[in-house]
């Protein structure tokens, strides 16, 4: 072969390759899609600034458990997808039929497969990247991530209706029908096994950051867990420039009533009734951790400045800037017994990074949305 | 089945278009720039790089490696590959400002990976070998 061309289907000759094993892991990486899009539906929804019907705040560990599966079930989908391309990759050469209407057919086909493996491949490095906390693009994450998810599950479904004979024709069959290899090598089982091995330590691997004891396994985990007070922090205050405010002798927290309003010193805070929670932080970007809250329970600060039971209040961050400045808390939050205006996390005084002097802290809810740094809190 | 088939067919042509006008009519045109190199850079990087390397060294191993330990040699592409793509954000990531993000010595961590996949294939691969030898502990 003197001269380079294109390659032929027929050119590949792996036995490997083929519906065999591309019908076992794609049924595996079907599962694992359709995990991450409901938790990702879940999640955009929870991330909603004034939902219709509020995200329930039971399980206070709802959120955390949804979120840390979303991002596993994407990490695990990885090798899944690498190696379900690999065992179709020759049928990228298959060549179209003649005009006809086979050929509308085929092209069809093929288009519900490009925005298949686009949308796909861009799901799961744009969510790799993200939990990293880098942006190498100009689109918004939340927006595009969410519009990229219905074209992947749409395509998804398309491509499920069109194998559904292939599927259950490789089934009904052992998966080394024909034997083992002659001359030596990977038999397709031990293919299919690789992969499920290849996602488990794709799992183990990351999975400390949102499951505890498996922490000093999960070497390639994005956080350690430490951080200061023995958590880590999504958004330091040097990020969030509130620094000076935040540490500032004048400051209060101002609960506005209707036409009233009432400012709490640190001092004034510290004298009310303190109530300890555990309860977890749990961002989107699928880290969470448990600590133990120390603070004055929101509806004992709402019933002091006169704001009746059953309102949605604002919750405003002493930033002047970013998305998560302010965050709208759904009446059943801000009544709940276990939502705090935090001011001490593991019995000592917030750090600066964790939102000091006070910060909300509340069940079954974002990390984004557990406003830092308050400032002010309205009905 | 064909009518099953044609449900979900049309179901998922809704779903895909519904994710298409998403993404067309809440991104400004310079996101969906960005958005589209996203999109196709992916494809790209996958049937023109990727997957062609991966079919060189897969000959290459074939004509070379004897066959005992082309299999073994095989799961560790398998498992040590797809890991080493999906932690080039973490191997790769640039010191954040954040001390409590990226801060794990991701090198390390790799290498004692690889190492423990080795060392468990291998020894995955000895036992069957000597069991495929000799007779079976249940041989008999």
């Amino acid at each position: 072969m003197s001269v380079v061309r294109v390659p032929a289907t027929a050119d590949f000759t792996s036995r490997l390759r083929g519906p065999a094993v591309a019908s076992r892991v794609g049924i595996a990486l079907g599962v694992s899609f359709a995990v991450c899009f409901v938790t990702g539906l879940f999640s955009h929804y929870a991330q909603l600034p004034d939902p219709v019907v509020p995200v329930p705040t039971a399980p206070s560990w709802g959120y955390r458990v949804t979120q840390g599966v979303h991002v596993l079930s994407g990490t695990a989908a990885v090798p899944l997808l690498l190696v379900k391309l690999w065992t179709v990759f020759p049928r990228l050469f298959l060549r179209p039929p003649r005009p006809s209407r086979e050929l509308l057919v085929h092209l069809a086909e093929r288009g519900s497969i490009a925005a298949l493996v686009a949308s796909s491949l861009f799901l799961l490095a744009t969510g790799l990247v993200n939990i990293t906390a880098f942006y190498p693009w100009d689109f918004s994450f939340r927006t595009t991530h969410y519009a990229v998810a219905w074209v992947a599950i749409g395509s998804l479904v398309v491509h499920v209706a069109v194998k559904l004979p292939v599927v259950r024709e490789a089934l009904s069959k052992d998966v080394d029908d024909d034997g083992p290899p002659a001359g030596g090598g990977l038999t397709r089982r031990g293919l299919v096994r690789a992969t499920w091995g290849a996602a488990g330590v794709a799992v183990l691997a990351t999975a400390g950051n949102s499951v505890g004891w498996l922490r000093s396994v999960s070497v390639l985990a994005v956080r350690s867990g430490d951080g200061p007070q023995g958590l880590p922090v999504t958004r330091t205050a040097d990020a969030a420039g509130v620094a000076a405010a935040a540490t500032s002798a004048a400051y209060a927290l101002e609960v506005v009533a209707g036409d009233g309003s009432r400012s709490f010193t640190l001092e004034e805070l510290r004298a009310m009734p303190q109530q300890t929670e555990v309860l977890p932080i749990a961002c989107v970007e699928g880290w969470s951790e448990s600590a133990t809250w120390t603070g004055v329970r929101l509806r004992d600060l709402l019933d002091a400045a006169g704001v009746p039971w059953g309102t949605t209040v604002s919750v405003e961050s002493l930033e002047e800037r970013g998305a998560f400045r302010r965050s709208t808390l759904p009446a059943s939050y801000a009544d709940d017994d276990r939502t705090l205006v935090a001011l001490g996390l593991a019995g000592e005084p917030l750090s600066i990074d964790h939102g000091f002097p006070a910060r909300l802290i509340a069940p079954n809810r974002p990390g984004v949305k557990q406003t830092k740094w308050l400032g002010r809190i309205s009905a | 089945m064909t009518a099953i088939r044609g449900v979900l067919g049309a179901v998922g042509v809704l779903v895909g278009l519904y994710g298409a006008w998403l993404l067309l009519s809440r991104t400004d045109t310079d996101q969906l720039l960005s958005a589209v190199v996203w999109l196709g850079g992916g494809v790209v990087l996958h049937d023109a790089v990727l997957a062609p390397v991966v079919v060189v060294v897969g000959v290459l191993a074939a004509r070379v490696l004897p066959g005992v330990v082309r299999a073994p040699l095989a799961v560790v592409g398998v498992v040590v590959g797809s890991l080493t793509l999906l932690s080039l954000p973490v191997l790769l990531g640039r010191e954040p400002a954040n001390p409590t993000l990226l801060d794990r010595d991701y090198t390390t961590g790799w290498l004692l990976v690889v190492a423990v996949v080795v060392v468990a294939v291998a020894c995955g691969t000895l036992v069957r070998e000597r069991r495929r030898r000799g007779p079976g502990p249940g041989g008999r």
